[in-house]
Formats: structure tokens, sequence, C-alpha cells
């Protein structure tokens, strides 16, 4: 079977986008409608966005084409399109982070990364579903509607980015913004067949993003390439006086590492295998063709000349308790602040009940259950006598989980592991075991916690279905992430004779 | 040893703040469990008014979250430091300059209810509790 002649713009990835714009072969108008045609035609079932002004998004690349036409110096990303994660404020756009207590609620101001990409000329389709304040991996506990698989629309899309992996691997957007607390962005994109990386956190602006768990969060790209994924991420890392957990340091250069990757470059690289992350002894949970296609890639990166060895990392084995302990609390913590007093859903204020009843109310009706959940739990963990049990003792397993990482990375440059345990599973299979749900993370939480730099590459496929491999690198050494991802995107093009999204594309023509 | 281990201390402490006596505390090897009361005590402090049907939904299921997590007490971490973050700053500070705040009638269009410029909120004093 010979593959379709694609002349479908919404099939190809954002880099040839980018060239047609710039050499007039396309216009930004052209474009966005080409999405805009494909969200009203599948985005009925496919649930990957909250919110699409189309009249907006098309006035913008409007702007920008006529900007071209009377010979603007423009950047590269000038008319492309471009989805955010609902969890980003956007000014004058209706923001929820997939709950009913923000409904209707239209940000005063930009979140940095949203304001830094539409300086970049970059049209806004629209903003994707989540689940509801980023606490899930599945999508299934957005307040909305549950987003479905494009690979299979009768399976979870990753979360809890699942809006922005769907929609990305559906072609209903050429690229987007996830956030990554514990895994948010790098399980979807495994689940998707997507790039997706999770930045070292400090390095890409908190300014604007919806607040979990503060000491976790980070924004990052999703790509159908890994080319795609490190322009993105170019475009809106960087130091930002509005976060105070900034770091004042330049992005690496991701493009050229990615360039370099793409042309196999790896000798001499040292790549650790973490044996507790689905190695002997630890394959508990994890799907058989997911550790396959995982050896095989280790296998490939070994043939491209890098010095492979297995590394044990024991913490990691605490790695899902903690931050399961560390994350509810800080999010008890921080959405205190959704009290129905400044901003969003207010509910019993009819002068028969008081402040703290109108509070309570409020949060009762525009809370969704594993919001609620977290909350009393870590609600519990920070509470008086039990904090150093829990919290204060998840915080020293964190420091272990470090250690573990600094002495890998005394012997290694690069870490790598499945992304999830598993490929994407039916809908609604876990949705009323949160353990289960956990369980997802178990690969991508280690990173999370050490505050680390991680990628998600697909390494082909398991049942059918995407699996994500992952590369873990030390703090600031993001480009090693996109080097390794770059070479493995590059050599499974190369056997498979195609772009991996193309089985996709050919699947869902066919 | 008579001493009470960090952990009995813990639970006893936690018991008198939750108002009660017979809190299954996170011990090593003990069993972590939640009650309906437990939960119904921790949703009144963090105001959320469950119902019923979820006080007895969430008891269940936080119990085994607990049982999961309290897995965090077997590390052997004694001496080790608390991370609470994972990039060491301290103090960032900036220039102490006036700059443009967001528009008054911007922020209360946004707000639930507003009146005279201003956020208009329930009856704070004179509450009965």
């Amino acid at each position: 079977m010979t593959a379709p002649v694609n002349t479908d713009l919404t099939q190809l990835d954002a880099a040839e986008l980018g060239r047609r714009l710039a050499a007039g072969e396309t216009g930004s108008v052209e474009l966005t409608q080409a999405y805009l045609d494909r969200i009203a035609a599948q985005d009925d079932v496919l649930g990957a966005y909250l919110h699409v002004d189309a009249e907006a998004a098309l006035a913008r690349a409007g702007e920008v084409d006529a900007a071209r036409a009377a010979g603007a110096e423009l950047g590269p990303l000038a008319g492309l399109p471009v989805a955010l994660k609902d969890v980003f404020v956007t000014e004058g756009v209706p923001t929820t982070s997939g709950s009913r207590i923000l409904e209707g609620w239209r940000p005063p101001y930009d979140a940095t990364v949203a304001a830094r990409l539409k300086a970049a000329g970059t049209v806004l389709l629209g903003k994707t579903n989540m689940d509801e304040f980023a606490m899930g991996s599945s999508t299934e506990n957005s307040a909305y509607r549950p987003t479905r698989n494009p690979w299979d629309p009768d399976r979870i899309p990753g979360g809890s980015s699942g809006g922005s992996s769907t929609a990305v691997a559906g072609g209903l957007a050429p690229w987007a913004l996830g956030t990554d607390t514990g895994g948010s962005i790098r399980q979807p994109a495994a689940m998707t067949g997507l790039v997706g990386h999770k930045p070292t956190y400090g390095s890409v602006s908190r300014y604007g993003l919806i607040a979990f768990s503060s000491s976790l969060d980070q924004a990052g790209p999703m790509a159908r390439t890994v080319l795609d994924a490190a322009v993105l991420h170019e475009a809106i890392g960087g130091h930002d006086p509005r976060d105070s957990t900034s770091i004042d340091a330049p992005v690496p250069a991701l493009v050229r590492s990615t360039q370099e990757g793409a042309r196999g470059e790896l000798a001499g690289l040292r790549v650790g295998v973490v044996r507790e992350l689905g190695g002997d002894g630890h394959t508990d949970g994890y799907d058989p063709g997911v550790l396959d296609r995982v050896r095989e890639t280790v296998e490939l990166l070994a043939g491209m000349g890098a010095e492979v060895r297995e590394v044990s990392c024991p913490a990691f084995d605490l790695a899902l308790p903690a931050y399961y302990l560390i994350a509810p609390s800080e999010a008890s913590s921080n959405l205190a602040r959704f009290e129905g007093m400044r901003f969003g859903l207010r509910v019993g204020d009819d002068g028969s009940h008081s402040l703290e009843e109108v509070m309570s109310l409020t949060r009762e009706q525009g809370f969704g259950p594993e919001v609620k959940r977290r909350i009393v739990l870590g609600t519990y963990a920070l509470s008086a006598g039990y904090y150093d049990a829990y919290y204060g003792q998840a915080q020293k397993v964190r420091t272990l989980i470090t250690r573990d990482f600094t002495s890998a990375f005394d012997d290694v440059d690069v870490l790598v592991s499945p992304t999830s345990p598993t490929v994407a599973w039916p809908i609604g299979a876990r949705v009323d075991d949160p353990l289960a749900m956990y369980a997802a993370d178990l690969c991508t939480l280690p990173a999370s916690l050490a505050g680390l730099p991680a990628i998600s590459v697909p390494c082909g496929l398991s049942e059918g279905l995407p699996v994500g491999f992952q590369v873990m690198a030390p703090a600031l050494a993001d480009d090693r992430c996109y080097r390794v991802a770059a070479a493995v995107e590059a050599a499974l093009d190369a056997t498979r004779g195609s772009r991996f999204l193309d089985e996709l594309t050919q699947r869902t023509a066919a | 040893m008579s001493t009470p281990s960090p952990q009995e201390t813990a639970e006893s402490q936690a018991s008198a703040a939750l108002g009660r006596e017979d809190v299954a505390g996170p011990g090593r090897d003990a069993v972590a469990g939640l009650g309906r009361e437990d939960v119904a005590q921790l949703a009144r402090l963090a105001r959320l008014a469950l119902t019923d049907e979820e006080l007895d939904h969430f008891a269940g299921q936080l119990s085994a979250v607990l049982d999961a997590v309290a897995a965090v007490g077997k590390a052997d971490a004694g001496d080790v430091p608390p991370m609470t973050h994972a990039v060491p700053l301290t103090n960032v500070t900036r220039e102490d300059v006036v700059t443009p705040s967001l528009p008054r009638d911007v922020v209360l269009a946004q707000a639930p209810a507003a009146e005279d410029d201003r956020f208009r909120v329930p009856q704070i004093l004179g509450e009965e509790e």
C-alpha cells in the first residue's frame, strides 16, 4: 500500500507550514481556515477544545497576511496557528482551567507565554480541554467534557494536557502548549504519538499559568516533530521578571541540537537506562509491548554510537507517594484563591448565607470530585501533627530522588525510560479508581520532583497505539533531550519510511 | 524505649487536631485511614461543603490513597534535608518602581458582584461564628 499524496495542510508539521507561509505558497487566513474547518468537522467527537473563536483567529490571520503583503519583516512563527491549554490566562478570551468555578471568566491579562506567542505573530485557534486544574492523567476530569484520542476515539488522550495532545495529533492545531506538573505534557504526548517536552523547572515563565502545584508546574511544547517542539520552546523560553522562580539563564540552542541529533550525531553519548522504571524486577504494571519498544529504541541509540548502561535510582520507587503528597498539599493552598469573591462562580449569595457558607457552597458546586479529593488530602497532609510524617517526609524523599539523579548524571549524560507504563486505556476504565489513575504517572514523576527537563518522543506502536520514549537530562540541559529525541525520531522515520503521525493520517483517511 | 516515636507523637497531635481519639495514623506498617468524620472536618477546614454521598465516597477512596502515599515513611531519610523547590533561589528582588496596575473597572468587570467600585461580598461582621 502506498501513502496517499498529502495535500491537507492540517497534516503537515509547523516547520513546513512556516516555510510555505514565508514563501507565499499559502496565507495565514487559508491555513487558519483549514484548521477551523477541521475543528468544525471533528471536534464534536474529539472534544479537544473548550473555546474556539473563529472570527478572532481569522481577523488575526488577516492582519499577518496584510503585514506580509505590505513587505513587513516578520518572524518565523508569524501566521502560524497555535492552541493553548486552558490553564494559560489569555486577555479577553475565556479561561477555565477545565473547571466550572471559572466558567465564563475572561482574564484581564495574558500569561507571559501567551504574550510571547502573540508577539511572535502566531494565531490563537483556541483553548484546549484539560483535567480540571490539571489534576488527572486522562482529561476525563474536565468539568466540561472528555477528550477522545484520535488514534481510537474510545480511548483517553492522556492528561492533563489531553485537549492539546488530541488537537495536535488530530490535525486540529499544528502545535500547542501544555503544562506538566507530574507528566501532563509528556504522558499525553506519548498517548497520541506526539513530541512533548517538560522544560527545566523555572526556564519557562509561569506568570499567568493558573497554579496547581507551584514547585512543580512547568509550561512546554507539544508538537508533531522534535524540531517543531524545539522551535516552539525557544519562542516561549527565557527569563521573566514577573515570575520570581524564573531562572535568569539563556535558553539552550534547542533547534541546533535537534538538527545535530537528527543527523545521528550521538558518538560518545552516555545513556543510562533506569532500572526502576521498567527494568528487571520493576515491570509490574508495564505493558510488555511498551517495554519492547523502549528496549528496541535503546538498541537503536547504541547502534548510533551511544554508550548504554543500566543505572539504578532506588528512590524513584517512592516518587509516586511523594508526588501525591506534595502536589495535593500545594494544590490545597493554591486553590484557596477560588472562594467566589473576586472572580468566577459565586453560589448562595442571597442574604441568607454567611461569607463562609457562600465560600463553601461556591467551592462545593464549582469543583469536581478529583479536585475535592486532592484538596482534602492536601489539607490533611499539611495539618498539624501529620505534617512531618507526610508532607515533610515527602520533601525528604524529593531530596533523595534528586540525589539519585545527581549521582546518575556523574556517569551518564541522559537517562531514558518509557514515558508511560501503558498505552492509552479505554475511556472510563480508571475514572473512579484514583490510585490506578495515579499509576499512569510512574515514569514521569521523578523528573518533575527534581525539576529536570524531560522529553517524550514516539518510539513505535503497541497494540496499534503509540508508545512514548522518555529522555531526561540535568537541569538546563534541555538541549540533550532534544538531541536524543531527534536521533530517535530520525531513525524511526527511516525505518518506517514515513513520519510517525503519517500512520494516523492514513488510518483516519482509510 | 519509652520515648514515643515521632510518628506516635504526630498521630496523637493529629487526633487532637481532628477532635477524635481513634485516628489510625501513618506509622511505618500501620494502615492509615480516613473516616467519614475526618473527611467532613477536613472539608470544613478547606471550606468545602461536601454532600453526604461525597463524604461516603471520598472516605473510602482517600483511605486507599493515604495507605499508598504513607509509603514515603519507608524512606530512610532521618537526616536528609527537605527539598521545597527545584530552583535554589531566595529573595528575588527588583527595583521598587511604580508600574501601571490593571484598571479598576477591568478587574471589577470579572467580579461575581461589585458595588461602588469595590468587590461586593457577603456580610462578614456580626456572624454567629
